[in-house]
């Protein structure tokens, strides 16, 4: 038998399978079962034995030989079959992509959370008050007199309805009376902000009747009016992201603080734009003083010993300056648009560590 | 408040520049709104004398006037009807801005003839209304060329003060001038109030009648006749002035009171004695009582107001306004003079009752100086004589000046407990007497005469302030405010943290956060189920109750986007809704709404609205992330009726409803104008299970099971009206312990399904956590499945 003669034929009907089931047919053919290598190896037997060493050898490298090129065939045929698949397989990836709508988050609670990010940092907690109060929280234990003008009907809502004791209802017209409820509900030290919906009668290019405020509140047995500079001053920096917002407090009043001080802040006025944090200008933020020695004691705590300061600042307000949305009033018409333009990812969580806003 | 530079410099002698002084009056917490220099408008404009008059000749209205100029004979062309030989007026030369217009001139011909310049009106120059006419100028001490603005007397920097309601002294000039002479500005200067004596014996007859108890109305009140006064307009100064700040002159007499009141912050009151009857008394106003006022309204009185009446009833509404049957004309020849004391309660009340706002309430409600009554008769006195003449009777004295208040006594220590801040003892006492406070003591522990014009200064604190004012808020050095704690312990509540955690959920969802209002329209209200909680004074009927649900507030949101062409929309809101009207009688809620399409057209998504399912998913999403876990959660299909009956449900843990979701009442749409499906969802969040806190915060370890799942499908043919959450429950029943998880992954009607049923494809993974499972085993299972769903559903296999 001439095993060369052989090996050629079966290489050549290798080469010549053009698929790879060809090629599998060609294997069975050659080294299945009853291939004719196969075939040939079980013949070894009836060969004489001094003989069989030598055939034994020759038969396995041909069929290792030829197992190798089977191989080889095989993939070439498996790149070449893969290639016309890709050739085949088709998706116009310049369709638009399936959509998966992102909601926003209102300017209000991200701005909210950006003011507690600041103020918890300066180891300030969150605490909460009604937005339905009574006559005595909201002014009486604020040392607002019954005859003072935020009092009366025009500027505060009241409700149709009396508490248990007669006292008349209405919407709180600022977060102060959280002060009262927190003093009131705990024990000193206090170090507090207080956030939500505050009510005034009042509707018109600049007033909502309903807005937010935050409050602050420090009592312990040594805070002044410089931790009161220091900490607004560090709070609006922190806010508006630049350490070189220039910063004024100006004497002004309040019931319920004394001495009571406004915060300005630099500011560039122009014809439609307001820029914060330089030109010559200024710009009223927060009202703030230390906290009355009255409404200290309305509360119960002795203003001997106990002392501190306070401050209330629109929400609505400073969101406006820092993301300059021009109309207060936009804030609660809940137009898509708007919402889509001026909300937040929900992912743009801020914090103080990984910043506030992108 | 406003004033002038030049009337400031009346009370204090000062170098210092308008902006130096606006600077230092907002240091002091007299906040600076503006400053206005009508001087620099008039740059420019000079003074002319007409010389000559002619008609124009091409015009019958117009005339051509040779006018004396800074620059020589001038002719101009001018249509005013005053225009006449020998006139002062103001002229304006080619490229000044006319400042009423804003307009450059120009040379221009007009008709024919040049006009070398222009003659102004009062209005042209930005100084009134007249503009009848070119303005004149009262020829004495003027000079053809000089400018305008000197000639016209104007008064240069206007101030323009937003004042505190604390600081009632400084609604005067002189109290102004007080606290910048305090803060280091200048010299205070005192007007002249030493009494001026009587030449004449007549006495008004005053009387306080107040109820005992109610004496505090009016304490004191001061009169004094004068007699042969001629009331002519006032001087050109004192005009000036009073318009300079807004007021517009009226007479001698009228400006006098208006001046003293700017000056002094000391209100007072001229009658005109012919038009009194009887004696002058002080008391409360009986119900049914009227007065014609100054501004010509009539006025009805009632028992809380004070009045100033005569034998014939009030005239004169006290510290608001007087009356007009009483007040002075050009014919008065005899005034009584009024310098009282109202209570500033009173005073506020009864104006702001009646809606009158006036120089004087704006003065009596804040307190004026109980010890500048009499001063302020002989100033005032002074004033009338010099400038309209007459003959004073006696100062007539109703009642006393009010006892001064107790000294306060200050701890100089309080000035670095409460500011931070330490001052020598002598600064202390240097910038208390510069205010006007009597101080005694020191250097620890003072005694303090509060001036009788600063009725805010009560306590320590405030003479705190004092100090910290005057020595600069600018100068109390800021002390940052550092966390105790190294490390912040957590700070917010679980409930605080769950709000965030919703909120920030429902925009993963796609919803965008809207924020409406707490209030609703009552009607509305009713359609949610709540009772509304009325507001007593609303400012519309949309605005008058609060809310007790969420939802009208956001479905009145949708109709304005729709009408806006927002065809599609989710949004939604976090906030208090309203359950009682007592204080804490709300919960925080989390509601939203989807309308329109469910997805934006798009090629690879089927074009569908919005339904119930989308507002599960919402719903779900909320409890998720508010900690709830939801699969412990069935739903029941009967909501509240502000739902559609059979496209919504509830979401419940046992016998509570955490959340209800669907699609909306067409009746509810309607009410709001919403003419497509809207689906909703709402949740309360303060009503859910509270989040447990949790000791250890290690979760139990994962046991990846080695042995493999096994997945089998069934199609179930049950009737149409079954639900499908009691088919997966029949399913999860059959099997506890091998059943993984069961996956509704197909709903069929159609053809080859019975008429009125539905095939479910149920799709289970099974797997043994020790075993392999045998194919026994597996069958088991299957055939248990099969016949749970039949005995429970009347499910058939379908084959």
């Amino acid at each position: 038998m001439d095993l060369e003669a052989l090996k050629r034929e079966i290489e050549a009907r290798i080469e010549a399978a053009a698929s790879l089931d060809a090629l599998e047919a060609v294997r069975v053919a050659a080294l299945g079962r009853k291939g004719t290598i196969t075939e040939l190896v079980k013949s070894l037997g009836q060969l004489p034995v001094e003989e069989r060493p030598r055939f034994g050898r020759l038969y396995n490298e041909l069929k290792d030989s030829l197992e190798r090129r089977i191989a080889e065939r095989r993939k070439e045929l498996e790149a070449k079959a893969l290639a016309e698949r890709l050739v085949r397989e088709r998706l116009d990836v310049t369709l638009p992509a399936r959509e998966r709508p992102q909601g926003r988050l209102h300017p209000v609670s991200q701005v909210s959370e950006e003011i507690i990010a600041i103020f918890a940092d300066m180891g300030f907690s969150v605490a909460e008050g009604p937005d339905v109060e009574d006559d005595w929280h909201n002014f009486e234990a604020l040392n607002i007199p019954p005859e003072h003008p935020a009092r009366q009907m025009q500027d505060t809502f009241y409700l149709s309805s009396r508490d248990a004791r007669g006292q008349p209802l209405l919407l709180r017209t600022h977060t102060s009376p959280v002060q009262i409820r927190t003093m009131r509900a705990g024990k000193p030290p206090f170090r507090i902000i207080a956030l939500g919906r505050v009510y005034r009668r009042d509707y018109d290019m600049t007033h909502t009747p309903m807005f937010h405020q935050v409050e602050g509140l420090v009592v312990d047995r040594r805070t002044h009016m410089g931790h009161l500079k220091g900490c607004l001053q560090d709070f609006v920096r922190a806010f508006f992201e630049r350490d070189d917002i220039p910063v004024r407090f100006r004497p002004s009043y309040f019931p319920f603080t004394e001495p009571s001080a406004e915060m300005d802040i630099g500011c560039k006025r122009s014809k439609d734009e307001l820029v914060v944090g330089e030109g010559s200008d200024w710009l009223e933020i927060l009202g703030c003083g230390m906290v009355h020695p009255k409404v200290l004691a309305a509360v119960g705590l002795d203003p001997e010993v106990w002392q501190g300061f306070a401050f209330g600042m629109g929400i609505d307000r400073v969101a406006m300056l820092k993301y300059g949305i021009p109309d207060l009033r936009t804030f609660f018409e809940a137009d898509l648009r708007w919402l889509k333009h001026y909300g937040f990812l929900p992912l743009e969580v801020p914090t103080s560590w990984g910043g506030l806003s992108r | 408040m406003k004033f002038t530079l030049p009337w400031l410099k009346e009370h204090l002698e000062t170098t210092a520049t308008a902006d130096e002084i606006a600077t230092k009056l907002t240091a002091l917490g007299l906040e600076v709104e503006e400053i206005v220099d009508p001087t620099r408008a008039l740059e420019g404009f000079t003074v002319a004398h007409v010389l000559e008059v002619h008609q124009h000749p091409n015009a019958d209205r117009l005339k051509v006037c040779k006018v004396a100029t800074k620059d020589g004979i001038r002719a101009i062309v001018c249509g005013a009807p005053n225009a006449r030989p020998g006139l002062w007026s103001v002229l304006a030369t080619e490229g000044l801005v006319i400042p009423a217009t804003g307009e450059v001139l120009r040379r221009a011909v007009i008709r024919g003839v040049e006009s070398q310049g222009m003659l102004c009106s009062a209005r042209e120059l930005g100084l009134g209304e007249d503009h009848s006419g070119i303005i004149e100028l009262d020829p004495q001490g003027l000079e053809v060329g000089m400018p305008a603005s000197r000639a016209l007397g104007l008064e240069g920097p206007i101030f323009v003060l937003k004042l505190t309601p604390n600081r009632a002294d400084c609604f005067g000039v002189a109290g102004i001038a007080r606290d910048l002479a305090a803060a280091g500005l200048g010299q205070r200067k005192s007007r002249d109030f030493s009494p001026v004596p009587a030449t004449i014996e007549a006495r008004p007859r005053i009387r306080l009648d107040f109820p005992k108890g109610h004496e505090d109305a009016c304490p004191l009140f001061v009169g004094r006749i004068i007699r042969g006064v001629r009331n002519r307009p006032s001087p050109a100064w004192l005009r000036h002035r009073l318009e300079a700040v807004g007021l517009r002159p009226i007479s001698a007499l009228v400006d006098i009171t208006n001046y003293i009141t700017f000056d002094l912050a000391r209100p007072l009151h001229v009658f005109d004695a012919e038009k009194l009857s009887g004696e002058l008394v002080v008391r409360f106003a009986r119900s049914g009582e009227r007065l014609l006022a100054l501004d010509g309204r009539v006025y009805e009185l009632d028992e809380g107001m004070t009045v100033i009446a005569d034998a014939t009833g009030p005239v004169s509404l006290a510290g608001v306004i007087g009356g007009e049957t009483t007040g002075v004309s050009e014919e008065t020849r005899d005034v009584l003079l009024e310098v009282a004391l109202f209570d500033p309660v009173r005073t506020a009340t009864t104006g702001r009752r009646l809606g009158i706002e006036s120089d004087a309430r704006t003065r009596f409600e804040r307190g004026v100086d109980p010890e500048l009554v009499l001063p302020a008769t002989e100033l005032a006195t002074r004033m009338i004589l010099d400038l309209c003449g007459g003959e004073a009777g006696p100062v007539v004295i109703a009642g006393a000046v009010p006892q001064r208040r107790p000294p306060l006594v200050f701890r100089a220590s309080q000035l670095a407990r409460l500011a931070g801040i330490t001052l020598p003892p002598e600064e202390i006492r240097r910038i208390l007497e510069a205010l006007g406070f009597g101080v005694e003591g020191g250097p620890e522990t003072w005694s303090l005469t509060v001036p009788s014009w600063r009725p805010d200064v009560t306590t320590e604190a405030c003479v705190v302030e004092e100090l910290a004012r005057l020595h600069g808020y600018e100068r109390i050095p800021p002390v940052s405010v550092t966390r105790t704690a190294a490390v912040n312990p957590v700070l917010l509540s679980a409930e605080q943290r769950r709000r965030i955690a919703v909120r920030r959920a429902m925009a993963a969802q796609g919803l965008l956060e809207a924020v409406t209002w707490s209030f609703a329209p009552p009607e509305t209200m009713e359609l949610f189920g709540g009772i509304p909680v009325r507001i007593e004074n609303p400012l519309s009927s949309e605005l008058s109750a609060l809310r007790s649900s969420l939802l009208p507030g956001l479905l009145a949101a949708a109709a304005r986007n729709r009408a806006r062409k927002q065809e599609d929309g989710a949004i939604f809101e976090l906030g208090p809704r309203f359950v009682g009207d007592q204080p804490g009688e709300q919960v925080w809620a989390v509601a939203g709404i989807r309308w329109g399409r469910a997805q934006p057209r798009h090629w690879a998504a089927p074009e569908r609205s919005v339904d119930a399912l989308d507002a599960k998913a919402d719903a779900l999403a909320a409890l998720e992330a508010a900690g709830v876990r939801t699969e412990p959660l069935i739903t029941t299909t009967d909501p509240p009726p502000w739902y559609h009956p059979g496209r919504a449900g509830r979401l419940l843990l046992g016998p509570r409803t955490l959340a209800v979701f669907g699609e909306l009442h067409p009746a509810v749409l309607s009410a709001f104008d919403l003419d497509t499906t809207v689906v909703a969802f709402e949740v309360d969040l303060d009503g859910l299970p509270k989040p447990k806190p949790r000791a250890g915060k290690a979760r139990p370890p994962l046991e990846p099971l080695p042995f493999p799942p096994v997945d089998r499908d069934f199609a179930f043919l049950v009737d149409r009206d079954l639900p499908a959450q009691d088919l997966l429950e029949a399913v999860r029943a059959a099997e506890k312990k091998l059943l993984r998880e069961v996956r509704l992954f197909d709903l069929y009607e159609g053809p080859g399904v019975p008429a009125g049923k539905k095939s479910l494809g149920v799709a289970v993974r099974l797997q043994a956590s020790d075993h392999t499972l045998s194919e026994a085993e597996i069958e088991a299972v299957a055939q248990r499945i099969v016949e749970m769903a039949e005995k429970r559903c009347g499910a058939q296999l379908r084959r």
